[in-house]
């Protein structure tokens, strides 16, 4: 159970500073969503989040420890990321790749085991991926690759899983169903999640808090209750955006014109 | 994933394909040895095909083998370096730096023994060239490896024409072989065997982060790699066997593009079994090669590159096709 966070972190992309000393406390049981608009950083943020990119100024501490410091391989079996895009350039199979999550968990000759091979194939059925197994990864689909990139995260079991945008391409079934599995992992109270997200209503039905970045270094964040609303949605997007009581919360959508 | 039973088969099939490819090279020739003569010969190493044996054809396969699993097994590494398909041992200009150095002895006429040394001396400029230029601060760029490697090789292809251009005539034709890739000179140096033997064991151990390297730098760190070492660890690894493999034959051309690629499709992309795989069939194709390269027009011997391109182009072209259908 570790706790993942920000210290007066700042990004900047191209010599523009996109988000000012962010403060911010990832802790288990949590499910956060990260919501801005296009180019405003939120990718940049996660890779910090990760230990792929160092922060412009500021730190991100593992455990209080700063990320950057620590072996990757140790990294790893804490945190794990779902990136947005998934490019295969050379073949494998569709449970090959979902086992590349045991690599930070084995020693350096080590093979996978019976063990590893299981959780591949659970996760791969969690997923919907099942029957897929002995299928090549590049003639799969887009929404295909991407439930078996959240499949390989799944076999990873990192303590703190970092999404880009899990939902791109799926179809709403597998929406619903993947934010779920991440919600109820939360859940457990072990683990936690930090998920960049462009559908406000998915932010408002599965996470617990929310981030916004608003540019030019504002961000806000909080209990997703108490930072959703009208005012702030129209302040991050620029839009109008109308709030409907739905049966399991409000629910918001964008003005048209 | 391939079953223990099949990867166990596929092993034994490599290494009885090996021994047999090293017996019909060592048997065929100018002068054919059926199999009493055969027996006669390896055991009877004074007399005349004794000596045929243990002095030229031998020696001379082994080294075929060793410069073809360098080649593929470099090839490999290549591939995943650069994360293309289309890579080959040669195009990061270490062969261009050999093929210098060795073109340039020939032309001041030093010995033929020399030759390999300095085509290795060649090499390693060229590897501390591309390697100190692309190298920088930062994070890794596979980008600027591939095109500092690139230049550097069309700069040393500028230098080879050159010296082609200005070479006494009588050097001109073995300088073309060199660049062609030839064994007729290839004696089989321990050295060579050795550095196969300990890059290979390195690959192997190294085999599982070969994996989840090829699915792009980002993921391999986010999987606990730390990339850019375990990159130019790969980089230095794929150059000296490159280099070892030229400064024995030449430029042989297609085995480290063409092999690796026919092993993905045959065994897959797990380079636990892919590595062992490609440096096996490397091996023996080129002991196969080399032994139609010496006998089709025989007694005129042919550069190798020339059959391992007429042989690996339409193999490959042929496979690829059946494996586009089976998908």
């Amino acid at each position: 159970m570790s706790v993942l966070e920000c210290s007066k972190v700042n990004v900047r992309i191209a010599g523009i500073q996109v988000v000012r000393e962010l403060d911010l406390k990832i802790q288990p049981g949590q499910f956060w969503g990260l919501l801005g608009p296009n180019g405003i950083g939120k990718t940049t943020l996660l890779k910090c989040l990760a230990g792929l990119d160092q922060p412009a100024a500021g730190q991100v501490l593992l455990e209080s420890r700063n990320i950057n410091e620590l072996p990757r391989k140790l990294l790893a079996r804490h945190i794990g990321m779902l990136q947005q895009h998934t490019v295969y350039v050379f073949d494998s199979s569709v449970l090959q790749t979902a086992l590349t999550g045991r690599h930070p968990h084995l020693a350096y000759w080590e093979r996978e085991g019976a063990r590893d091979l299981e959780k591949a194939r659970m996760a791969l059925d969690a997923v919907g991926l099942s029957d897929f197994q002995a299928r090549s990864v590049t003639g799969l689909s887009g929404g295909e690759a991407r439930r078996l990139a959240f499949a390989a995260l799944l076999v990873q079991e990192p303590e703190i899983m970092l999404l880009d945008e899990p939902t791109n391409h799926l179809d709403l079934k597998h929406q619903v169903k993947i934010m779920g599995m991440i919600q109820s992992r939360t859940h457990s109270g072990r683990h936690s999640a930090f998920a960049a997200l462009h559908d406000i209503n998915l932010a408002a039905s599965y996470c617990s808090h929310v981030v916004m970045l608003f540019g030019e270094g504002n961000w806000c964040a909080g209990p997703t209750g108490e930072m959703l609303n009208e005012t702030s949605l129209e302040k991050l997007y620029h839009c109008t955006v109308e709030r409907l009581e739905g049966a399991s919360g409000p629910r918001f959508h964008p003005a048209p014109g | 994933m391939m079953p223990t039973a099949h990867r166990r088969l596929l092993f034994l099939a490599l290494t009885l394909l090996s021994a047999a490819s090293i017996l019909i090279a060592s048997a065929a020739g100018s002068v054919t040895l059926n199999w009493s003569e055969w027996l006669a010969a390896i055991s009877n190493s004074s007399s005349d095909q004794g000596e045929l044996l243990w002095r030229l054809r031998l020696p001379r396969a082994a080294a075929a083998w060793t410069v073809g699993a360098l080649l593929s097994l470099s090839g490999c590494l290549m591939q995943v370096l650069l994360r293309n398909p289309l890579a080959d041992p040669y195009i990061l200009g270490v062969s261009g730096g050999a093929s210098c150095a060795a073109l340039f002895g020939m032309t001041l006429g030093v010995a033929a023994g020399v030759i390999p040394a300095l085509a290795w001396a060649g090499a390693l400029v060229s590897i501390l060239i591309v390697f100190s230029l692309a190298r920088g601060e930062g994070p890794w760029s596979g980008t600027r490896l591939l095109l500092t490697g690139v230049v550097t090789a069309s700069g040393w292809a500028a230098l080879i024409s050159l010296l082609l251009t200005l070479g006494p005539d009588s050097s001109l034709r073995g300088m073309l072989f060199w660049l062609i890739g030839d064994l007729s000179y290839a004696k089989l140096p321990y050295w060579a065997l050795a550095i196969l033997v300990l890059v290979f064991l390195a690959c192997l151990g190294m085999a599982r982060s070969l994996n989840v390297l090829a699915m792009g730098e980002t993921t391999a760190r986010l999987l606990g790699e730390p990339t850019r070492k375990l990159l130019w660890i790969v980089y230095l690894l794929a150059s000296v066997l490159t280099a070892t493999a030229v400064s024995i034959a030449g430029n042989i051309g297609f085995v480290g593009l063409i092999v690796p690629h026919l092993m993905r499709l045959l065994v897959g992309s797990d380079h636990r079994i892919l590595l062992p795989a490609a440096a096996m069939f490397g091996g023996l194709f080129l002991v196969l090669s080399d032994t139609l390269a010496r006998t089709v027009l025989a007694p005129r011997q042919l550069p190798v590159g020339v059959v391992t391109a007429l042989l690996g182009v339409p193999l490959f072209l042929l496979l690829l096709n059946r494996a586009r259908v089976k998908q």
